[in-house]
């Protein structure tokens, strides 16, 4: 293993995954630091779904190794995912319409006024607010039902939800799709303060470079099932990004070579 | 009513009332209105005070008592249904356990039991048909509305073979039978008892909670960590046992035990009741409350179309256009409350 152990929550190593004759994943290695934002990009059908879905336990790798706070684990389900601090938000974001936002936030976490099995309302409504407020998330009330929420609420509340249940690995995945400005901004303000308050590590899907430039510590992208290139945030730009994504897209266009691996 | 409207004229003189300062009473109106069960309140009221004005006995005490076996059973397995309902599921089977299970009772009691270990008997075989239904519905994937209409046969035959399709005499041991249905407001009692529990469960407890959420997106609810498929197993449970229960208080009430009692009539007329009571189909919504002030409007329907002397043939006709008028209602008070809330 590598020096940097010490503060690497996640490390793969060589990850592959087959889907019949396709190879969606073909060696995936990378790493993930305490308190990290990396940004996963990559053109459709680079594999990035499949990775996360091996990261948060819903499919298992045919090849490669995992390591979760230096310690190799093999990920045989969600739960077991969770358990050690994963948590997946997904573009479907798990939240029930119908119910408020509280009620959401404490779905399966509920609290009771004990000794009576009743739910104790009173108690979740101003936890919910308090942390909602902390982390910069602006809503009516959190008595409102979650179907009357615009996209960008929702997601922030699918967010906070998974880094209050003590999430220390969060994947997000597409956090900023299908999102005007104005929304995206609310999310990317999110991601600031979890980066600035907890010591929530992030990996995050995305298709817009610019953004992810802008929120991430460092950004990886991945093609034909493996890292391509591997750069701080800082280093890179939406023009190489894009450069390399085109490249790769001519080249395939252009019968099909061996991927200019950026490695 | 018909006074206030004569002794009005002064105030009708006055202009329209000036947008800015909102009517103290309409802001009431309003705020009554933005409950969901608002507006089947309104349709049971006007109700009421049609058939009132149609045929005084309406509102006699005899009419009402009536009216109250006529709601009761209806409402209980409302009860059950709402919860089935929210989480994403129907129970089509429950009119023939309503008929299965006093007959358990009975045979229990015939065996030399006593009565209310029958009904306990009763109730644990209708548990065990929910079961069976969640089982079926849950493990193996068959649509709800499939399974049900298997076990709807299934228990049918069950009950008119068990009983050889003779009606029998109810038990009788007095008091049991007095609280359980014969006194002449216990099932109603029973009734309005079940739903207030029952609306506790769904609004305040863990298990209500985690019933919407799997209705609602189950899915996320699953991926949360809710057991989605025990809710909905003992859910399935519940409204069996409910509508068992039903089926025994009404057979101390007429103090016969009939094979063909219940069946898809009182089944469709629940589904019904929950439905106008602003319970989705589609699951994550709906009351209990909401469903027995829907069971009621059916049966004021019922009761009042009888006292008019509606004819049986014409009454269905009448029922159908009532229902789909106040579903038409319902829904549109609904869009103008969410339409309102913004």
């Amino acid at each position: 293993m590598s020096e940097s152990a010490t503060t690497e929550v996640i490390r793969t190593e060589g990850l592959v995954k087959r889907f019949g004759a396709v190879t969606a994943l073909n060696g995936v290695s990378l790493y993930l630091r305490q308190g990290e934002v990396l940004g996963l990009v990559g053109d459709n059908g680079a594999g990035k779904s499949t990775l996360i879905k091996i990261l948060t336990g819903f499919l298992q790798p045919d090849e490669g190794r995992i390591f979760i706070d230096g310690r190799e684990v093999r990920l045989r389900s969600v739960s077991h995912a969770r358990s050690l601090g994963i948590e997946t938000v997904y573009q479907d974001l798990a939240l029930v319409n119908e119910l408020s936002v509280y009620h959401n936030m404490f779905l399966k976490r509920e609290t009771l006024l004990n000794p009576l099995p009743l739910l104790n309302n009173w108690r979740m409504r101003r936890l919910a607010r308090e942390y909602l407020q902390s982390m910069g998330v602006n809503i009516p009330s959190v008595d409102t039902e979650v179907a009357q929420l615009s996209g960008g609420q929702r997601q922030s509340i699918a967010i906070a939800r998974a880094v209050y249940s003590q999430a220390r690995i969060l994947l997000l995945d597409e956090p900023l799709a299908a999102m005007g400005a104005k929304e995206g901004s609310l999310i990317m303000n999110l991601i600031r303060t979890l980066k600035s308050e907890s010591q929530v590590s992030i990996i995050m899907i995305a298709h817009n470079y610019a953004q992810v430039l802008e929120i991430c510590d460092r950004v990886n992208l991945l093609q034909h099932g493996r890292i391509a290139l591997d750069k701080p945030a800082g280093q890179t730009s939406v023009e190489e990004l894009t450069e390399l994504v085109m490249r790769e897209y001519r080249a395939g266009a252009n019968q099909r070579q061996q991927p200019l691996a950026g490695r | 009513m018909a006074e206030n409207v004569l002794s009005a004229p002064p105030v009708q003189t006055e202009p329209e009332p000036t947008p800015e300062r909102p009517n103290p009473w309409l802001r009431v109106a309003r705020l009554f209105l933005r409950q969901r069960e608002a507006s089947i309140v309104v349709v049971a009221i006007a109700l009421i005070i049609y058939f009132q004005f149609s045929n005084q006995a309406f509102l006699s005490t005899q009419n009402i008592r009536t009216l109250s076996q006529f709601v009761a059973a209806t409402a209980i397995i409302s009860a059950g249904e709402v919860m089935l309902l929210i989480c994403g599921e129907i129970d089509l089977s429950v009119g023939q356990v309503y008929a299965l299970a006093p007959f358990i009772m009975y045979f229990a009691n015939q065996a030399g039991l006593p009565l209310l270990v029958g009904l306990i008997l009763g109730l644990i075989v209708c548990a065990l048909v929910g079961l069976f239904n969640g089982l079926i519905t849950v493990m193996l994937k068959v649509p709800s509305f499939i399974t049900t209409l298997g076990t709807l046969f299934l228990i049918n035959g069950l009950t008119l073979t068990i009983s050889q399709g003779f009606p029998v005499l109810t038990p009788s041991e007095g008091l049991i039978n007095e609280i359980l249905g014969h006194a002449s407001y216990s099932e109603i009692i029973w009734a309005i008892a079940i739903t207030v529990v029952m609306q506790i469960v769904l609004s305040w407890t863990r298990w209500g909670l985690h019933t919407v959420a799997t209705g609602g997106n189950l899915l996320g609810a699953s991926e949360v960590g809710v057991n989605v498929a025990r809710i909905k197993i003992g859910n399935f449970m519940l409204c069996s046992v409910l509508g068992g229960f039903a089926g025994i208080l009404e057979a101390f009430r007429i103090t016969s035990i009939d094979p063909l009692a219940g069946g898809t009539d009182i089944m469709f007329m629940a589904v019904a009741g929950a439905v106008i009571g602003g319970t989705a189909l589609t699951g994550g919504l709906g009351t209990i409350v909401g469903a027995f002030l829907g069971t009621l409007v059916l049966s004021i329907l019922r009761d009042g179309f009888t006292l008019l002397g509606v004819s049986a043939f014409t009454f269905d006709i009448i029922l159908g256009a009532a229902i789909l008028v106040a579903m038409i209602l319902n829904v549109r008070l609904r869009l103008w409350r969410e339409a309102g809330r913004e």
